[in-house]
């Protein structure tokens, strides 16, 4: 430590970092999580690097026809690709902000004058990023080696994006309102990875989800996975698959909705029991 | 309120469940002075000061903190305040570099990070990600946060707790040097001789309530109390007296032995024999 003493008045000499707007506070924030993320091997790893391990080892494993035209491994790329959504999303925030909170970042942010939402755009803009690489890693492998097709026409294409963003959207907030069950640092994996193991098993990302118990249909059918999965099939198999879904068709309007109630569900559990601070901590 | 405080408290009481854990509190705080809050652990020390920074409600009472009650924080409030916290806030994959810089930009008037970072003596560590600091380097780090921003009040809970001594020597240089440019700084702490050093005022919490509030030299009426004379009598038995004029006492006694008085002390009660008499511990 150095004994110079503080300035009484502001120094004219060297301009202190200017405090920017708040669009430049969100990219700031943002550019500061991807590259917390990035550092992270363990996370890249788990994030970018799962969903595509599991489609070399699936498709190199089966490689049947599950209806005319439509192979398991197109089938199970698109739940993958919905997996990966969730990855990056639910489990990545269901995981970390415990952590953060945990070590006391959260609190630090707390007790700046940055503005709370700034600190979730950091968030949304780390996740966004996150699920357009991982998103687009996983269809260039899909479509160099297991002829995956990509949409032909704008309409598939939009129907890829709106389902992509709702589910995204989806996820983010609940992988928020989840984070605040955990109670310490570590229980965060132990809340939120079964949760989303069991919804992939139960949502039709593994089997064929027409295969499964109804019951068990019933069940997945209350949680966004398996929509974000059916919106993407409508996106990537033939249209003719839509006859074989549970509904008789991929039902857009059903995903739109289901999708956009656990938005509102998401968004309202974030905002009545989001914590800056660790239950100890009060 | 006059523009020579900083802090107002009167009445605060807070409870937890049943247990009541400030019971009542005033409290005032001058600009520019340094006050130190003594009290042991489970006092109401920690409680007080975060409903002071703003991260706790209360139950009653009157909060002024720079004017503002600290229940309804302002962003303009936030970056006139700076906090130091008893926990790290690690930022694993960041530098203390990226760190500073990152927090330097929320506030309008921040100070220069490398300036900052010079001053807690952590220019070597720059580089460095916060994770492989040592503990009293992860504390400056905290130090460096809590002031970049300028504040006109900075709080410093525990700050030198796990130091070595040499370490809290610097660190009360840094706070001395920040006092003397005119910040106002509220410091809770277990040490003694760090209240000693460093405040213009002490005030001992106990029972969630201030005890009692004076200058370090002045606590207990310390300069008033009775001085201890104690001596070897010719049998080899210690014999003690306590006196209002010890100089007296010292003269009579070397008079009666005839030169040097074996085994001669002379001690007044020290700030933690007055302390724990305060808080009931004598």
């Amino acid at each position: 430590m150095t004994t110079t003493t503080k300035p009484a008045q502001p120094v004219t000499a060297a301009p202190p970092a200017r405090r920017s707007g708040p669009a430049g506070l969100a990219l700031r924030q943002g550019r500061l999580e991807i590259r917390q993320f990035l550092r992270s091997r363990e996370s890249v790893v788990f994030t970018l690097g799962f969903p595509l391990i599991m489609v070399l080892i699936f498709a190199s494993i089966f490689d049947g026809e599950i209806a005319p035209g439509v192979s398991y491994t197109q089938y199970f790329i698109t739940g993958m690709i919905a997996t990966g959504l969730m990855t990056v999303s639910f489990q990545n925030l269901g995981i970390w902000i415990p952590i953060e909170r945990d070590r006391g970042v959260l609190k630090r942010y707390r007790g700046t004058p940055m503005p709370k939402w700034v600190w979730f755009a950091g968030k949304v803009i780390m996740v966004l990023v996150t699920g357009v690489a991982t998103t687009a890693l996983l269809l260039a492998v899909s479509v160099t080696l297991f002829d995956l097709n990509l949409p032909t026409n704008a309409t598939t294409w939009l129907t890829f994006g709106w389902v992509s963003a709702l589910g995204v959207t989806a996820c983010t907030l609940c992988g928020i309102a989840i984070s605040s069950l955990a109670r310490t640092s570590r229980s965060g994996s132990a809340v939120v990875t079964p949760v989303s193991l069991v919804l992939q098993f139960i949502s039709g990302v593994f089997f064929v989800f027409t295969n499964l118990p109804t019951w068990m249909q019933q069940v997945a059918a209350l949680f966004p996975l398996k929509w974000m999965c059916q919106g993407l099939r409508a996106v990537f198999l033939p249209e003719s698959f839509g006859a074989d879904e549970p509904g008789g068709s991929f039902e857009l309007t059903r995903v739109a909705l289901v999708l956009g109630i656990w938005c509102v569900i998401g968004l309202v559990l974030c905002l009545t029991t989001f914590r800056w601070t660790t239950r100890r901590d009060g | 309120m006059s523009d020579d405080v900083a802090i107002r408290v009167r009445g605060l009481r807070k409870t937890y469940g049943g247990s009541v854990a400030v019971a009542g509190l005033d409290l005032d705080v001058h600009r520019g002075e340094v006050f130190a809050l003594l009290g042991p652990n489970g006092a109401g020390k920690t409680t007080t000061v975060e409903i002071l920074e703003g991260y706790r409600g209360r139950d009653a009472g009157e909060v002024r903190v720079l004017d503002v009650d600290p229940a309804d924080p302002t962003r303009d409030w936030r970056g006139r305040v700076g906090i130091v916290f008893q926990g790290t806030g690690e930022f694993d994959e960041l530098s203390v570099a990226e760190v500073v810089h990152h927090f330097a930009g929320f506030y309008r008037d921040a100070d220069d990070p490398d300036k900052v970072i010079e001053r807690v003596g952590l220019t070597a560590k720059a580089g460095a990600r916060t994770h492989t600091l040592s503990g009293g380097q992860k504390r400056r780090l905290d130090v460096a946060l809590g002031i970049v921003g300028r504040p006109e009040l900075l709080f410093l809970d525990e700050p030198t707790t796990g130091f070595d001594p040499e370490a809290r020597r610097e660190f009360w240089e840094l706070i001395r040097d920040l006092a003397a440019a005119g910040t106002t700084i509220v410091l809770t702490t277990h040490y003694l001789d760090e209240a000693e050093a460093l405040a213009d005022r002490v005030g001992v919490i106990a029972g969630g309530q201030l005890v009692e509030t004076a200058a370090p030299h002045q606590l207990g009426n310390r300069q008033e109390a009775l001085a201890t004379v104690s001596w070897r009598t010719p049998d080899g038995t210690l014999d003690s007296a306590q006196s209002a004029a010890p100089t007296a006492l010292v003269a009579e006694l070397a008079a009666r032995f005839g030169g040097e008085v074996p085994g001669l002390t002379v001690s007044r009660p020290t700030l933690e024999d007055i302390y724990l008499t305060m808080i009931g511990h004598r």
